[in-house]
């Protein structure tokens, strides 16, 4: 299931990329990519598991950038 | 620009303020020697420090137990805490300062480009009005079916694609295509969304739901184009991955080696090591990369060319070879009578009239192109008994001599024979009363702008361009020579393209783009290196297939697309060669003992917000 999220203060390059980096490599998901500059987290992933994948997503972005919202 | 900062864009600056002027009293107080005890001092410059730089101190910290050493918190909180441990507190309150200003700049050009950005795509129709019981009710685009009918009033955008009911008006593409001409609709005419209706109100039928109107998908395409990373992108991610390290390594062993190994003193060397690390920050380019490029993207679109993503951008401004598709790209397919001639005791003048009075009812449309080679007045009472015979001709009696004109085939079945020095092209044969007078041959019209098209990419330093035709070698031949191209190939059958275009990429190398429609060509489009779909403006297919999308059928975008790419390109290396430059520079004469920390923030911030400037300037591209 491939999905479009928001990400709101994301305010840096490096940690964007660093982010689809971490995000790419949980379980389950097939394709992740962060554009910095529209703010959107394209992701494709299992959909059976996809709340429990965003979860992770979720705790990868905080480590990253603590400011960072997804939506 | 105070109001059109974020909140916490704002709270940013008044900590700037602040923190700058406790610094200056604390210097006064330093410098009038009202306080000289070290230790009040300390305790005084710690005050602005913490102000200023509370936040990243505890982001460095928390980075720390997260595992993740190297990033430019850790790296600003260590060279000022050293500067602290050196003795330099002015300097040390001074470069956290310094950076939160370079920070605070560069998020707020981030903002403001993100705003013209969204600015660029602003084609999302917000509302749609629908009749029921007579009323108007506005309702989201995302509600309509298809079949539904809607109203569109002047100044209003095209919600979703239809066909006009009833109403005329003009709509302005300007959004869509970059072309700035109006284009008239009436009833019956396709409207597509994102237009703008300009004079009158239309009632249209919806064709397609919102999610597949063109407007979603134009959307859809550009905010996803930045998805595909261009090369130099990727490029750079992986080089930030390992430079901070590396110079992180190498401050270590700078504040480290001397000292031990030929007794120099200690606070020198960390002080060069600390301002090793200010500099190895890799944001100028981490950000103004992308930057470019979805600028690039972004002012393209103005243009009505769609760019898929960065990687065909970049592949676009390296372009080499261009390969043309002939009829719908570099033509308009619609044929003009190119020459005359006449065989026996015919001239010109009879050929062409017996062949218009012959044709002179028919719907075919070389017959329309031989009529408008005649020129004059056609005197349909001439003329009689005709018949036309589908994949023939025509066959009628004008002025009571039997005229026979079409293909070979026909007047084979009439018992005329062909002379054999006759060509093979697109030709339209004529015999009167069973005897041989000649052909007719026509050629397809070149589009107004395609030799403009071929010129300048010649100019833009395409090297090679080629055409691939399925027409005859004749007409292939002519347009070749018409608009300048250097080679083409005639008589391909579709499959025979896809070859054709990997001969060409064999012989020239290089990066290779096709253009061609989009509908027939899908194979050889995804083969090319770019595949560049023109006038399919709403084509599913040209979209699926293509990796630039032209909006209208103007070739000469093919050229400002390159031009654009090409534009894009060169800042992204500018910004490159900049920020690289003045870091290795800096860090040289850290090394060296020359460079200060003042120098240093400036190599790290500085050249960020300076190259995050340059990249805006993608941004504004446009036609000329």
């Amino acid at each position: 299931m491939k999905k479009t999220f928001r990400m709101e203060n994301l305010e840096c390059a490096h940690c964007a990329a660093l982010m689809e980096t971490g995000i790419r490599k949980i379980d389950g998901v097939s394709e992740a990519s962060i554009s910095f500059m529209t703010e959107k987290l394209i992701i494709d992933a299992e959909e059976n598991r996809f709340d429990e994948i965003m979860t992770e997503v979720r705790n990868i972005c905080k480590k990253i950038e603590p400011d960072c919202r997804i939506r | 620009m105070i109001t059109t900062l974020s909140p916490k864009q704002q709270k940013t600056l008044i900590r700037i303020i602040l923190a700058f002027a406790i610094l200056v009293s604390v210097i006064i107080l330093q410098q009038t020697n009202i306080v000289s005890e070290t230790a009040i001092l300390l305790v005084l410059y710690l005050v602005p420090y913490a102000v200023i730089g509370y936040d990243v101190l505890t982001r460095a910290g928390k980075n720390i137990f997260h595992g993740k050493i190297f990033d430019e918190n850790f790296l600003m909180t260590i060279a000022t805490i050293g500067a602290f441990a050196l003795g330099e507190y002015p300097e040390a309150v001074a470069v956290m300062l310094f950076y939160q200003v370079g920070e605070l700049f560069q998020s707020y050009a981030v903002s403001k480009s993100r705003k013209s950005i969204a600015a660029l795509m602003d084609i999302r129709p917000d509302h749609a009005n629908i009749e029921s019981n007579g009323q108007l009710i506005e309702v989201d685009p995302g509600e309509l079916k298809t079949g539904d009918v809607i109203i569109i009033k002047p100044g209003e955008r095209v919600p979703v694609d239809g066909v006009v009911i009833s109403g005329s008006s003009d709509l302005n593409t300007m959004s869509l295509t970059g072309e700035s001409l109006p284009r008239p609709v009436d009833a019956g005419d396709e409207v597509i969304s994102g237009c703008v209706n300009m004079s009158g109100l239309l009632r249209v039928r919806v064709q397609k739901p919102y999610g597949e109107s063109t407007v979603a998908r134009i959307l859809d395409l550009v905010e996803n184009a930045a998805a595909k990373k261009a090369k130099t992108e990727n490029f750079i991610t992986t080089f930030s991955r390992y430079y901070t390290p590396v110079v992180v390594g190498v401050a270590a062993a700078l504040a480290v080696l001397p000292p031990i190994l030929f007794g120099e003193p200690f606070v020198d060397w960390v002080g060069r090591a600390l301002i090793f690390l200010v500099v190895s920050c890799p944001c100028a380019l981490v950000i103004s990369i992308p930057l470019s490029f979805y600028g690039g993207i972004g002012g393209a679109s103005r243009n009505g060319i769609l760019i898929k993503g960065g990687n065909y951008l970049e592949a676009l401004a390296k372009t080499e070879t261009v390969v043309f598709d002939k009829t719908g790209t570099l033509t308009t397919g619609s044929f003009r009578v190119n020459s005359i001639k006449p065989s026996g005791e015919m001239t010109e003048e009879q050929l062409i009239m017996y062949a218009a009075l012959a044709e002179s009812s028919s719907t075919h449309p070389l017959a329309a192109s031989i009529r408008a080679a005649y020129g004059k007045e056609i005197d349909r009472s001439v003329v009689a008994n005709v018949t036309e015979t589908a994949g023939r001709g025509v066959s009628a009696e004008v002025s009571g001599r039997v005229v026979l004109a079409g293909n070979a085939k026909l007047l084979a079945d009439g018992g005329v024979a062909i002379p054999p020095s006759a060509p093979a092209g697109t030709a339209i044969h004529v015999a009167v009363d069973k005897i041989y007078a000649g052909y007719l041959l026509f050629s397809d019209t070149a589009k107004p702008s395609a030799k403009k098209a071929v010129n300048d990419l010649k100019k833009l330093g395409v090297k090679h361009t080629a055409m691939l035709t399925g027409d005859a070698e004749a007409a292939a031949k002519l347009t070749a020579e018409e608009l300048g191209i250097d080679s083409y190939r005639a008589g391909l059958l579709p499959q025979e393209k896809v070859s054709g275009l990997e001969d060409i990429m064999e012989k020239f190398g290089g990066s290779t783009a096709y253009v061609g429609d989009g509908i027939n060509d899908a194979p050889v489009l995804s083969r090319a290196d770019v595949g560049i779909a023109m006038g399919s403006l709403g084509s599913d297919a040209a979209i699926e297939a293509a990796d630039v999308v032209l909006m209208d059928d103007d070739p000469a975008k093919v050229a400002t697309a390159v031009r654009i790419s090409k534009k894009t390109f060169w800042i992204v290396r500018e910004n490159i060669v900049f920020a690289l430059g003045v870091k290795f520079f800096v860090l040289a004469f850290a090394a060296a003992g020359f460079a200060t920390m003042w120098e240093a923030v400036f190599a790290d911030v500085g050249v960020a917000v300076i190259a995050i400037l340059n990249a805006m300037r993608t941004l504004g591209f446009s036609e000329k």
